[in-house]
């Protein structure tokens, strides 16, 4: 199969798959990320995480509308203020979702799964009935487009660098959040025990109700950056919802580390055998390859040492 | 002390009056008050029934969660489609086709001769056989390597809903074998009995009917049997079972199996009735709305299963043929619902609501019943 290329064509398909690979990383970094905190933390499964990215989405393109109209010399900017609205408004309805929902049933975590994917079906007929069935897109600054070569086969189009250092930049953020503050401190020491937790003090009502509103505002954000690269449509979210929980899951639930990893190894595996096989099969091996591994291995790459 | 004797009777009264008014419904009301149409439409629904007692087992009473039952659903379905497509594709009828002889499908993909797996669907009881046989060893395969690791819950049902994934995609991207997304279709001919005729819907509506009361037969024997309870001991308690001495993976394993042959027999049974099989119908969203249909009619409920399939499936038929807005929220309300408000679903609501009124206005009719301890049960 390798036989039909030369060498310095080989060389570029591979860097350029393996870019496009590390924009699927990004992606995926992006939406797992809220999901490592949302479930790896917290244990909850949260079937309308892809809903809560296209809300960012939209909010993205909704300002990006706006921009145009009322502030188009400000256009170039407009991607970081959407982010941040984008932010704040996925993690205000993820807490009102905890409020309403979640905090009823954290001690039947299946009950949760049906009851976010009843959420999901209502938030995606929402969208539908408000930004209509048709996918939208929003018109990117000047600055993001383009390429920026490197040698003359291999191209690097400068949108998939934004969002990669978007996904680094989150992934750093959110490191720091659990792992280097006292926030985060408190959000592990519920997940390991929790009545020890609400023992010593900490209002683990609202923790959870905290970690539950930021896992859905990151999950905005990567919906915020996904405008970056391709359209957003009601059931957008769905597309991506089995692919982001075996991400998490093959990384191991509760370590960040490992769901970077696995996001890594399962965007480039797929995107490097996308150039070779159908994207189809490219996808159904991936997935094979990564549910065998979870049934020979179900606790994923990286795992915590804990008592349970 | 004496040591109490508990009686597992296999039929309690009220479980005869619940399958006597079920059958009543299904074999006497149905028929009589609807048309051939119609009639076709709820045999469609009663297909999913065979999911919803699967699942019953699995989940409500075993505490496995699967969203995967679409795989096994559609894995039957595929079988008997298989049979009937190659009964349907004759040379003398696909004569136009550069290659007679073999689906238009796979002439339309440019194959030229019949891929090896299909040649044994040539026979019918092969592909009786394969209709049963193929779900359980699927679902063995997946269950046997979950199972015996420990994995359950959430993680098995993640599990379960990325190997939907994994199916739906293949079938979709390998249209040449599978008929891709258009799926099987133009199905004629059962044996040379036509079944696209008004008699012979009729007619495998009471095969449908007959098939699903084994079925549900079979489950109330094994709810009632020691394993039943076992199951329910496993789903609340899983190590005190496995400290008892049980094998529960072996358990679990079992139950999941019979799970699956259900779905498969309902799969077939689909496919027979509407005339084709499609993997838009076995994907992501349709397998997680099969356990809606358990939901509904209580995740615990035997008989509340074919009621959640009939009623949920009816709701969708109407309200996504007039307003197809609607029904979204309405379905998603329904799954919040059924998990905040009523977790016993229909079932629940008969035990608690309406049995207390009947009692009430009718004291001496309901003697026996009595109501089991009908409160929220973690899944897990």
């Amino acid at each position: 199969m390798f036989s039909d290329y030369s060498m310095s064509e080989l060389t570029a398909i591979f860097a350029m798959q393996g870019f496009a690979g590390l924009i699927l990383f990004s992606v995926f970094v992006l939406m797992a990320l809220g999901l490592a905190i949302i479930f790896g933390q917290m244990g909850v499964i949260n079937m309308a995480h892809g809903e809560f990215m296209i809300l960012g989405a939209y909010v993205t393109y909704l300002m990006s509308n706006l921009f145009a109209d009322y502030m188009p010399a400000l256009f170039g900017m407009y991607f970081f203020v959407a982010m941040i609205f984008a932010f704040f408004a996925s993690g205000a309805l993820g807490m009102l979702v905890e409020w309403s929902l979640i905090r009823h049933l954290y001690k039947r975590p299946l009950d949760t799964l049906l009851a976010t994917w009843g959420l999901s079906l209502i938030l995606q007929q929402v969208y539908r009935s408000v930004f209509g069935a048709r996918e939208v897109g929003v018109s990117i600054p000047n600055w993001m487009m383009g390429s920026y070569p490197i040698t003359d086969l291999i191209e690097i189009p400068i949108n998939g660098m934004f969002v990669m250092t978007l996904a680094i930049s989150i992934s750093l953020a959110v490191y720091i959040m659990m792992y280097r503050s006292g926030w985060g401190k408190q959000v592990r020491a519920i997940n390991n025990n929790r009545q020890m937790a609400d023992a010593v003090g900490i209002n683990t009502a609202w923790t959870d109700r905290m970690t539950f509103g930021i896992g859905c505002g990151v999950a905005g954000v990567a919906g915020s950056a996904f405008t970056m690269i391709g359209s957003t449509g009601p059931t957008a979210g769905q597309l991506y919802i089995v692919d982001t929980f075996l991400v998490v899951v093959f990384g191991g639930a509760g370590s960040l580390l490992g769901t970077i990893a696995s996001a890594f190894s399962i965007s480039q595996a797929q995107s490097i055998m996308e150039f070779f096989l159908s994207g189809s099969m490219a996808k159904v091996l991936t997935l094979l390859v990564v549910v065998g591994i979870l049934m020979v291995r179900p606790q994923g790459l990286f795992t915590l040492k804990l008592r349970k | 002390m004496q040591k109490a004797q508990i009686k597992h009777p296999f039929l309690t009264r009220r479980d005869i009056i619940g399958y006597a008014i079920l059958a009543a419904v299904i074999f006497v009301l149905f028929p009589a008050i609807l048309d051939s149409f119609r009639l076709n439409l709820f045999g469609k629904y009663l297909t999913y029934a065979f999911v919803a007692v699967g699942l019953t087992l699995c989940w409500g009473v075993g505490g496995i969660l699967s969203l995967g039952q679409g795989i096994f659903f559609g894995l039957g379905g595929y079988c008997m489609a298989m049979f009937l497509k190659l009964e349907a594709s004759t040379p003398e009828n696909t004569a136009i086709q550069s290659t007679p002889g073999i689906p238009d499908f796979m002439d339309w993909n440019q194959l030229t001769a019949l891929p090896w797996w299909w040649e044994p669907f040539y026979s019918l009881p092969f592909a009786l056989l394969a209709v049963v046989a193929v779900p359980v060893i699927f679902a063995f395969i997946i269950s046997f390597a979950m199972f015996t690791r420990r994995v359950s819950g959430v993680y098995f049902a993640i599990i379960t809903q990325a190997v939907v994934a994994i199916l739906a995609i293949l079938i979709i991207g390998q249209q040449g074998y599978t008929g891709g997304v258009n799926g099987i279709t133009d199905l004629r001919t059962l044996l040379g009995w036509d079944i696209r005729t008004e008699e012979a819907k009729t007619t495998l509506y009471f095969v449908n009917a007959v098939l699903l009361f084994t079925v549900l037969f079979v489950a109330q024997f094994v709810r009632k049997s020691k394993m039943g309870r076992l199951l329910i001991a496993m789903r609340d308690q899983e190590d005190r079972v496995r400290f008892s001495g049980y094998n529960v993976a072996s358990f679990k394993i079992f139950i999941f199996c019979l799970g699956a042959a259900f779905a498969g027999i309902g799969g077939a049974m689909f496919t027979l009735q509407v005339g084709f099989m499609s993997p838009t119908l076995i994907g992501i969203v349709p397998s997680i709305e099969m356990v809606i249909f358990c939901a509904v009619g209580g995740r615990m409920s035997i008989i509340g299963a074919v009621y959640g399939a009939l009623l949920v499936n009816w709701a969708k038929t109407t309200f996504s043929e007039s307003f197809p807005e609607l029904w979204l929220f309405g379905l998603g309300a329904l799954f919040i619902a059924v998990v905040m408000a009523f977790p016993n679903g229909l079932a629940g609501v008969w035990v608690e609501k309406i049995e207390p009124l009947i009692k009430k206005f009718w004291p001496g009719g309901a003697k026996d019943t009595v109501a089991p301890a009908a409160k929220p049960n973690p899944a897990e």
